[in-house]
């Protein structure tokens, strides 16, 4: 096997190591843990029969997720490279593999950055009285409120239109918004601050990052369930519903979920276990990741979802309240006569006596199961719906200051893992040039990363957003996942991998992860990765477009992409992948030519050269 | 005798006549002081033209240091009511008898017109009223305890809260101090690594060969040693030559 287990030692630097296991492990808890575990996990959990969609995903996870888990780590603890090395060594056909993971990191690293970009703008904001989020703005002559905020919410109306300032279809792309330009530049600032001495800064970022999402969550978990109506909020979320189960798309959506939860095939993993030592237990780790995401998706949804049901009682309260009043001023009741309480008495024998002034009044129907259903994931649940409840609870600033720095750091520690799967595969590659020292190197991959993320900042940015998290974040890396894995089963082949495990480990692999990584996790790959693209093939692609000026505002006018805009999506979901048979291809052509590619990285080094030995003369 | 009684009967007319005339105008005085609240109520109507109609919510806005609606309150209400008509007019001739109040409900609901000073008949227009409410209504509030909201004055709308511009935005206050700190921090770290770097490099420019021979790297079984070259074991040849 080839032994990649020296560097070369003529004066350059050996391979930086991580100063002790903690920031190993909490770099990769990190990395794993984003901001997915809170703002979609809650959100899968809600909408699939709460309690019941445990099921399909603790399954997922021991039979998916934690193999692939355990092979990326132990495969970038043997061969000490980043994704681009580990691949072209196991096979020099497989380098693509490698290539795939660096490209898609690096799409993946600009839109994910933008979001923390967003996650800043907000948590700037949060440091005035009152939340520019908790009332409509003035128009211009200060007769009245700004048209769109009265039609829709002030929450809606300050993401959409003063954060995002959003065009109302993609073909406008509108400006670049110097907001959030600016904003943008601190996230990538950041971003490079904690990459300045690779992971000797990260390591010790970690420390904050990692685990400040877990002390925010707690604090907001403790003050969530003292809110009345968070026990709905919680009864309602894990109320299992076990005819969910036989719904297919359930089990495509726990695969899924499980799998781009754990952050694998991204290369990032690889790189990080690539500064151990060899002589690591990485099997042990691969669990404990594992089980300390899920962990961590699970109890985040606690807070997430006791302040929901904190929301749909507050709208409740609000809309009967709204009907109080309007009964009240009718009929000139005394004030406060009816309550919250007494209200269905007072109104069926209101409607009993004066049915025609009753109806005449238009009340609205107050439901709290019609509030609680009002879900969301992603974007609208931080940006929209929680930043909703956060101005009804006391104290306000604290709360939304808290949320956000917790997201912060969930969406940095991310970002480590995202751009590490950039920079080593092209440090191991040798294509940073001599000269250039590894911070201007860093520094440089910034500064192109934030110039092409400049896209997500205008107009229209966030439909860019959606297409890229939609598109690259999805298909190419269930492709990449599939061949790592078979590569590594059948073409490295599981013996000489059981051997490696047991030089690293001290034992051999038992007969579950030999059965999982030979069958059962490459056919729920495969079978998750046609099931996703049938599932996404069969309608024509839409996406819901903010218009002020379309009919039904507020709800979202339902657009389809534009014909150019749906080849970029193709564009991005091929382009990643089209490197795996290209460089088997590339390969292929030089070997048969009779010549060695550039590079030693499959040229096998002399096992009986002892370099402690060197001749002096 | 004849002329004594026809004397008789004109006396006995007269006095007759003089008692029918104070009966009238004792008939008259008093209609027109049990007239008079009558006439004020004629000129007080739910939907008058010139009336206003005030809505009143203490409990919703108080809880439980809400106070009972009663006479006093009313008779509040029409000294505040006065007070802005005579703030608006810039005049002093407004009274309390010139606020006048019908159609109370257990709401509290009720409506009210004012009179002109001059003339009791006279109706102010509701336009002028509001405008004198408007520009009182700050004071009127802080009367009852109440606001805007509590205190409605149906037909004129709450006046919306000023916005308040501070000079710099708030969020650039919070963006500055962050990135500040970030580029102090990330100049402060090339910086030291730069210098961390020369001192290397002169370090080794220095002791030259003898670094070189100090960090050898032993191979041994795939794992990387830290060799020291053992300084006990010298090449004589190197320095004398006997």
């Amino acid at each position: 096997m080839p032994e990649e287990g020296m560097e070369d030692n003529k004066g350059r630097e050996e391979r930086p190591k991580w100063n002790n296991k903690a920031e190993y492990l909490l770099t990769c808890i990190g990395f794993a843990v984003g901001l997915g575990n809170v703002w979609r996990f809650p959100y899968l959990c809600q909408i699939y029969g709460g309690g019941a969609f445990l099921i399909p995903y603790l399954i997922a996870l021991v039979f998916q997720g934690l193999p692939l888990l355990y092979l990326e780590l132990a495969i970038g603890q043997r061969l000490r490279m980043g994704s681009i090395g580990v691949w072209s060594s196991i096979s020099p056909y497989l380098g693509g593999v490698g290539v795939a993971s660096m490209v898609v990191s690096f799409c993946v690293s600009l839109f994910y950055n933008t979001i923390v970009a967003w996650v800043l703008w907000y948590l700037f904001n949060s440091f005035q009285d009152p939340l520019p989020w908790s009332q409509c703005p003035l128009n211009h002559n200060n007769t009245g409120y700004v048209k769109e905020c009265v039609e829709s919410t002030p929450v809606n109306y300050f993401w959409y239109r003063q954060t995002l300032n959003i065009t109302p279809n993609m073909e406008t792309s509108g400006s670049l918004q110097w907001w959030l330009v600016v904003s943008l530049a601190t996230a990538w600032s950041i971003v490079y601050i904690c990459f300045i001495r690779g992971i000797e800064t990260i390591g010790k970022a970690v420390y904050v990052t990692a685990t400040f999402p877990y002390l925010v969550l707690t604090i907001f978990l403790v003050r969530a369930l003292t809110l009345p109506g968070s026990s709905e909020g919680l009864i309602y979320l894990f109320t299992p519903d076990w005819e969910i189960l036989k719904n297919p798309q359930v089990w495509l959506d726990a695969a899924t979920q499980i799998f781009f939860s754990l952050s694998v095939a991204f290369g990032g993993l690889i790189s990080f276990s690539s500064y151990n030592s060899q002589k690591n237990n990485c099997e042990r780790d691969a669990v404990l990741v594992g089980v300390i995401n899920s962990a961590t998706s699970i109890y985040a949804s606690i807070p997430i979802f006791a302040i929901l049901g904190f929301k749909a009682h507050t709208n409740y309260v609000t809309c009967l309240n709204g009907n109080i009043l309007a009964l009240t001023n009718e009929f000139d009741i005394s004030d406060m006569n009816i309550t919250v309480e007494n209200y269905e008495q007072w109104f069926d024998s209101l409607n009993g006596t004066h049915p025609s002034r009753v109806s005449d009044l238009n009340l609205k129907t107050c439901d709290l199961q019609t509030f609680l259903d009002q879900s969301a994931s992603g974007t609208g649940l931080a940006f929209i719906v929680f930043t909703e409840a956060v101005i009804s609870m006391p104290g306000s600033q604290v709360w939304a200051v808290l949320f956000f720095i917790m997201l912060f750091s969930l969406g940095l520690s991310s970002m480590f893992g995202n751009l590490e799967g950039v920079l080593t595969p092209l440090h191991d590659l040798k294509l940073v040039p001599k000269w250039m020292p590894n911070e201007l190197f860093t520094a440089l991959i910034c500064l192109v990363s934030f110039l092409v993320a400049l896209i997500f900042t205008m107009g229209s940015g966030n439909y860019w957003l959606e297409v890229f998290n939609s598109y690259v974040g999805s298909v190419p890396l269930l492709i990449i996942a599939f061949f790592e894995i078979i590569a590594v089963a059948y073409i490295y082949g599981i013996g000489r991998f059981s051997d490696d495990l047991e030089f690293m480990t001290g034992h051999r692999p038992n007969i579950f992860w030999k059965g999982c990584w030979l069958v059962i996790s490459p056919l729920m790959l495969f079978v998750v990765l046609v099931a996703y693209v049938a599932v996404q093939a069969q309608t024509h692609p839409t996406y819901p477009a903010w218009n002020p000026d379309y009919v039904n505002f507020p709800d979202t006018e339902v657009l389809p992409y534009p014909d150019w805009v749906f080849a970029i999506c193709v564009l991005l979901s091929s382009v990643p992948v089209i490197s795996i048979p290209l460089v088997a291809i590339y390969r292929l052509i030089c070997c048969m030519s009779g010549r060695h590619s550039k590079g030693s990285l499959h040229n096998d080094p002399n096992i009986y050269a002892n370099e402690g030995y060197v001749v002096e003369s | 005798m004849e002329e004594g009684c026809m004397i008789n009967s004109n006396f006995l007319g007269i006095s007759l006549f003089m008692r029918c005339l104070r009966m009238l105008v004792r008939i008259l005085v008093l209609l027109y002081l049990a007239g008079a609240p009558a006439l004020a109520q004629t000129l007080c109507q739910p939907n008058a033209s010139n009336g206003c109609r005030v809505r009143i919510s203490i409990k919703t806005a108080l809880g439980n240091q809400a106070y009972e609606w009663n006479e006093n309150e009313m008779f509040l209400f029409r000294a505040t009511m006065a007070f802005a008509m005579r703030r608006y007019y810039k005049t002093e001739t407004y009274n309390v008898d010139n606020i006048i109040m019908c159609n109370q409900t257990l709401r509290v609901s009720f409506w009210f017109v004012v009179t002109s000073p001059e003339n009791s008949t006279m109706l102010i227009p509701k336009a002028d009223v509001e405008k004198a409410v408007r520009m009182s209504r700050h004071r009127i509030n802080n009367a009852f305890l109440l606001t805007d909201r509590t205190l409605e004055f149906l037909g004129i709308h709450p006046t919306l809260a000023a916005p308040v511009n501070p000079d710099t935005p708030p969020w650039l206050i919070v963006f500055g101090v962050v990135i500040g700190a970030v580029f102090a921090g990330i100049i402060a770290l090339l910086v030291s690594s730069l210098l961390q770097k020369r001192r290397k490099e002169k370090g080794m420019m220095e002791d030259g060969q003898d670094e070189e021979d100090r960090q050898m790297k032993g191979v041994e079984n795939d794992n990387v040693l830290d060799g020291i070259y053992n300084r006990g074991f010298t090449d004589d040849d190197r320095f004398t030559k006997l």
